[in-house]
This record gives C-alpha cells, sequence and structure tokens, in this order.
C-alpha cells in the first residue's frame, strides 16, 4: 500500500467523486424514479428503499466495524411496530370502533377479550412521543445488546448467533401474545396520520419524497461518520481491534455506538415502511428478512455507503419481477446470490465499479492511470 | 400454577413432561453432534446444517416408500438401511460442499454464514420443487407402534424409546470417535494448532474435508430419526437451526460433555414450562433465558481451555 502524506482529500467531509455520487442517488429517487413510475410501482420503490436504511446501518456496522448483525429486523420491526401502534390507535378511535364490545381500542385486543388498553400502547397515543420512541426504543434495545455483548469481548460469530436467536425469540413473542401485538398478522388496517389520509396515491407520492430525503439525510451522516476519526477507529478495529484497544481506545464503546447506529437508521426506515405500505407484522422481523437485508449489503458492496441504496434496489427489483414470472427460481437465484457475492465478489457492485468502471473513467477523463491505486478503505476482514 | 393439581397428579405431570422432554433432547443432542462437530471443532458456522438434516429425513421417506412398495418383507428393519443410506447422502453432499465452497472461506467465518444460508435457501427450494410442499410422513415398521403402559396414567412411546436409544450410542459412538480414535486425534490436533498439525504430517485439508463430511452425515442420521417423531417438509430444518446453535454455543463450543449438558437443560425446560405455560411463552422464556446467560458467561458452560 502506497503510504500517502495526510492531504486535505483524506480530511474533507467528501471528495468529489462521493459528491458527484451522491447527486446521482438524489438525483435517481428524487427526479428519475418518480418521473418514470406510475404511483403503485412508485410505492414499491418506496418500500425498498426503507430497506435501504438498513442497509446503510449494516454498511457502518458490519462493513466498517466488522459486527455482523443478523438482527436488524428486531430494529426495523420495533421502529415499524411503534409506528404502526400510533396509527392504529388513532384508526381505532371510539367513533371507528362503536361495533365492538370495548370501543376505542384496537380492533385485535377486541377479538381476544381485553377490555383495556395495555399499559405499553399508552403512550403511543401522542405522536410527539411516538416519533420519540420510533428512534429511542431499538436504540436502547441495541444499546442493552451491545452493552452486554462487546463489554465482554464477544464478538464475530457469536454476536451473529445471539443476534439471530434475539431475532427469533422477538418473533415468536409478537406471534404467540395476539391480543397484545395482533400475532401473526401483524397491526394492520392503518388509515390516518393526524387526520391526514396515508391511504390516497397523492399522500404515498408524499411519503415517497419523505422517506428519500431521510434517506439523503441518513446517508449524509453516514458519510460523516466515515469520515470523521470514529470512522477511522471503526475499520483500525475491524482489522487488528488488539492494536485498537493497546493504543487506548475503549474498543467496545466504539462498537457498541455503531450498532446503536446502525439500530436506530433500521428504525426509522421500519416507521416508514409502516406508513408507506399501510402494515406491519412479524415477517418483518425475524430470522429470514434480517438475514435477507444482509445480503442487500453484501450485493451493494460492504463498505459503500452509495452501494447499499443500489444493492437493495437491485435485488428487491430482481425479487419482484423473478417472483412474479418463476416464483420457484427466486430462492434458487437468492441462494446463488448468497454464494457468489461471498465467494466471487466480496466487495459487491461497489468492487466491480472499482475494479472495472473506476480505471475507465479515469482513463477517459484524466489519461492519468496513477490516480486509481487508491484503495477500496482496506479489503474486507479476515 | 400448580394449585389444581393433586401431587400424584404433579408427579405424572412431570414424570410425562420429563419423558417428553427426553425425546426433545434426543433430537435436540442429535441436530447438535453434527454441529458441535463442524462449529465446535472446525469454527465453521453452517446455517444449511437444518437442510443437511431434512436430506437425511427426506432420503429415510423415500427408503420407507420403496420398502412398502417393494420388499414388503424387509419393512421391519428398512429404518436401519434408511439411517445408513442418510448418513452416506448427507455426508457425500457435505464433502462435497466443504470441496466446493467451505474451504475457500476458513478465513472468513462470517462469510462462510452468509454462503451456507444461500446453500440452505438453494437446497430448501430444491426439496420443494422435487418433494412437493406438503409435509411428508414416513410408515412406521409395526413394532415401533403403541406404547408401553409402565403405570395406569403413564405411558411411554416406543419410538420415543427407540430415538433415545439410537441417541446414546451415537453420541457414546462420537465420543469414541473424538477421543479415542486416531482420526479424532487428528482433527484435535489441527483444532488445537493447524500449522503445527501440518508440520507433524497430518493432512488438515483432508481431514477438514471429513469432519465436515462426518458432521453433516451425522445430521443426516438425526433428520432420519426425526421421521420417527414428526413429519418433514421442505422448511422444517430452518425451524430448528436457532435452536441447535444456541445448544452448541450454550454448551461452549468445543465441549461434548457441555453439548449434551446444554441439550438435556434447554429441552427439560422448555417441555416441563410447555405445560404450565403456552408453548410461545415457554420457547420465548427458555431462549431468553439461555441468551442471558450467554450474555453473562460468553464461553458457555463447559470450557475447553484452549491456546489459541
Amino acid at each position: 500500500m502506497v503510504i500517502r502524506s495526510k492531504s486535505a482529500d483524506d480530511t474533507a467531509f467528501m471528495k468529489p467523486l462521493e459528491i458527484v455520487s451522491i447527486l446521482i442517488i438524489a438525483a435517481l429517487i428524487l427526479v428519475v424514479l418518480p418521473a418514470t413510475l406510475d404511483a403503485f410501482r412508485l410505492n414499491l420503490v418506496g418500500k425498498y428503499l426503507t430497506y435501504a436504511f438498513v442497509a446503510l446501518g449494516l454498511v457502518l456496522c458490519w462493513g466498517f466495524g466488522g459486527i455482523l448483525s443478523l438482527g436488524q429486523g428486531i430494529f426495523f420491526g420495533l421502529g415499524g411496530y411503534c409506528m404502526a401502534m400510533y396509527l392504529k390507535l388513532e384508526a381505532s378511535s371510539v367513533a371507528n370502533t362503536k361495533i365492538q364490545s370495548t370501543p376505542g381500542i384496537p380492533d385485535f385486543m377486541d377479538w381476544n377479550q381485553l377490555t383495556e388498553l395495555p399499559f405499553f400502547w399508552l403512550p403511543f397515543k401522542s405522536l410527539t412521543l411516538t416519533v420519540i420512541l420510533i428512534i429511542a426504543v431499538p436504540t436502547l434495545f441495541a444499546f442493552f445488546i451491545g452493552a452486554a455483548m462487546f463489554k465482554r469481548r464477544v464478538g464475530g460469530v457469536y454476536f451473529a448467533i445471539i443476534t439471530q436467536a434475539i431475532a427469533a425469540i422477538l418473533t415468536i413473542l409478537i406471534v404467540g401474545r395476539q391480543g397484545y401485538t395482533g400475532g401473526i398478522n401483524g397491526i394492520t388496517d392503518l388509515r390516518t396520520l393526524q387526520g391526514w389520509d396515508i391511504r390516497t396515491d397523492s399522500a404515498k407520492q408524499i411519503l415517497y419524497f419523505v422517506n428519500s430525503g431521510l434517506l439523503i439525510a441518513c446517508i449524509l451522516l453516514a458519510q460523516y461518520v466515515k469520515r470523521s476519526k470514529l470512522g477511522r477507529v471503526l475499520v483500525a478495529m475491524r482489522d487488528k481491534e488488539d492494536r485498537v484497544r493497546f493504543s487506548g481506545y475503549s474498543v467496545a464503546n466504539f462498537k457498541i455506538f455503531a450498532f446503536c447506529l446502525a439500530a436506530a437508521f433500521a428504525a426509522i426506515g421500519g416507521a416508514m415502511f409502516t406508513l408507506q405500505v399501510g402494515f406491519m407484522s412479524p415477517s418483518f422481523v425475524g430470522i429470514v428478512p434480517s438475514i435477507e437485508m444482509v445480503i442487500y449489503t453484501a450485493v451493494g458492496g460492504r463498505l459503500s455507503l452509495f452501494g447499499a441504496v443500489y444493492g437493495t434496489l437491485l435485488v428487491n427489483v430482481a425479487k419482484t419481477a423473478f417472483s412474479e414470472s418463476f416464483p420457484e427460481l427466486w430462492l434458487f437465484g437468492l441462494g446463488a446470490l448468497f454464494i457468489a457475492v461471498v465467494m466471487v465478489f466480496p466487495n459487491g457492485l461497489a468492487g466491480i465499479y472499482h475494479s472495472y468502471v473506476d480505471p475507465l473513467v479515469a482513463r477517459l477523463t484524466r489519461r492519468r492511470p496513477a490516480e486509481t491505486e487508491q484503495p477500496l478503505h482496506g479489503a474486507p476482514a479476515e | 400454577m400448580f394449585g389444581e393439581y393433586s401431587l400424584g397428579e404433579l408427579t405424572s405431570i412431570f414424570v410425562m413432561q420429563g419423558f417428553a422432554g427426553l425425546i426433545l433432547f434426543s433430537v435436540f443432542l442429535l441436530m447438535a453432534l453434527g454441529l458441535a462437530i463442524i462449529f465446535g471443532q472446525m469454527g465453521v458456522i453452517n446455517m444449511a446444517h437444518g437442510e443437511f438434516m431434512i436430506l437425511g429425513a427426506y432420503v429415510t421417506w423415500m427408503c420407507s416408500t420403496f420398502f412398502h412398495g417393494y420388499l414388503p418383507a424387509l419393512v421391519p428393519i428398512y429404518f436401519f438401511i434408511a439411517m445408513i443410506l442418510a448418513f452416506l447422502v448427507s455426508g457425500a453432499l457435505g464433502v462435497a460442499v466443504e470441496w466446493l465452497m467451505i474451504r475457500r472461506l476458513y478465513k472468513r467465518p462470517l462469510d462462510t454464514l452468509l454462503a451456507t444460508w444461500g446453500l440452505s435457501l438453494i437446497l430448501q427450494q430444491f426439496y420443494r420443487s422435487v418433494f412437493g410442499p406438503r409435509e411428508v410422513g414416513v410408515e412406521l415398521p409395526q413394532w415401533m407402534l403403541g406404547s408401553l403402559p409402565v403405570t395406569d396414567v403413564i405411558e411411554i412411546q416406543i419410538n420415543g424409546l427407540f430415538v433415545m436409544a439410537l441417541t446414546t450410542i451415537i453420541t457414546i459412538a462420537v465420543a469414541v470417535m473424538m477421543y479415542r480414535s486416531r482420526w479424532g486425534m487428528q482433527v484435535r490436533a489441527v483444532v488445537q494448532n493447524r500449522v503445527m498439525a501440518g508440520a507433524v504430517g497430518i493432512n488438515t485439508e483432508k481431514v477438514d474435508r471429513y469432519t465436515f463430511g462426518i458432521g453433516c452425515g451425522i445430521a443426516g442420521i438425526a433428520g432420519s430419526a426425526f421421521t420417527m417423531i414428526g413429519s418433514t417438509g421442505p422448511t422444517a430444518g430452518q425451524l430448528y437451526i436457532v435452536d441447535t446453535f444456541l445448544v452448541v454455543v450454550f454448551g461452549g463450543a468445543a465441549s461434548l460433555a457441555g453439548t449434551i449438558a446444554s441439550a438435556f437443560t434447554i429441552s427439560q425446560a422448555q417441555s416441563i414450562m410447555e405445560f404450565f405455560l403456552s408453548g410461545s411463552i415457554a420457547k420465548v422464556l427458555t431462549l431468553l433465558a439461555v441468551v442471558g446467560i450467554l450474555m453473562l458467561r460468553p464461553q458457555g458452560l463447559f470450557v475447553l481451555k484452549v491456546r489459541r
């Protein structure tokens, strides 16, 4: 590796190329897609983009921090459920639920012979509290898990297995406690947000733009973290954890922070998912969705914030296209994708871009191939 | 929660649930044994372990259909043939997978996890395309049906007893293989110090390949035994994978005794709680306890001291 003196390039918030990348993403999701897709397809893309929040978090915590969480569905689900609980309470006002034996509580509680609202539903009567809780609940939960594990220096595959087990536990709990959570069907039949009907095409369009704006804000935040000293410590920790520890850094705290940030991103994604799709169910919490979210990141390139967005879009578009026409083939395709991305393209789309497109661009624009030697923030951790 | 039962009833409940727990213990242990070899010894996360198990179950089902159709005279003993076949088929697939995939990924454990998850998706869809999405059950031979009455309220199923006996035999076989055979010594040597083991003339690649194959083969036997107490569907393997990993991790990854102890604890806790609470809450409480204990004691119940 070439050791370079610290230039302005290294400390700047964004390099020119990264500014171009984010402008391209913004143009794509804010202008090109809304202009070319009909309302139904746009809503679908909006749904995919909510997964991109999770993928973005995973780039930070897995790609840079080397912590693979197989439980991001937990945080996506918690965020989504928080939003859904608020919307459900609004949808089950006394006027709307006159026919129930206990008016004013959600319909599934009434079917399960509950006569009053469980205590943990009460904060979700207020929108302000809900917005706070959407971020706070998953982040605190992540903090709790992270503190318990990282302080004891549990990492790697053990962390992956335990987060996966927690995702499984949460799913069983949600499915099993039907009266409190809506069970396997989840929380459905959400109608309005502060009296604003979220089911209309125009509302969905507005939500799409809100979602895209939030996504770009999150990318910028992640970019800030990546460029900051924190991001550098994360990468150093991933590659030589002991050296970082011996240099006096608290490795555990950095890991906890990365994990919490990833959880917060996932939670925002979950809340936006509920708003755009109109329901939340345990099928977005468990093991299968959680590990699928990892593949979005892997396909996009685990080291690339922008790749996360493209990877998510690509896998989901492929999934929709395949499962519409050849439902049988999709799982073969997804399985092969997992294997291929690990064995052949460990850096995903971004890796392909960096090794094939970048030199080409450099040759075309500058005719100076030496510039392309810049390494891709290091290879994946061993 | 005990109030409405008399003492005698409570005793029989505990015995019956304890026995149900023993069957669950056998299943957990059989599944975990293969994983304890692959994950505990080699450090490879095989997320497709459940699918190797299901492969064994389907092999058994095919044998059952074949013997009932063509060789009815041999039906009483078809099960033993099926088990050997299940071991061979799953083991062969394991060796192939190790050669094609796993051996390139030993230095990247997290990536192995993703790749084997991909493999599990492919296998699931393969089973669905070949055997159909519906669950299949095998026809048990006559002598395996029915139950032994112990007292007038306590009854013990013969197939359950058979599974338990089978588990005992296989566990002993694995223990002997690991701690008394030349192969086991080589495996342990490779685990403790790969470079040194290679230097003294052990073919580490070959040891890896056969270790993985034997682990998968044992998963096949587990699947075969599984058909005796339940039916098999393409996604059945996925249901058990988390439990199995927790059993192995909880026991302390490289310890056979730990795996046995943790399979026993988890299955008994779950089975006894299941009677008093609803099934889902029993499962949640058990898993939560396991995760909680692992957070306090990440190395698991039993620790093998290895210098790394």
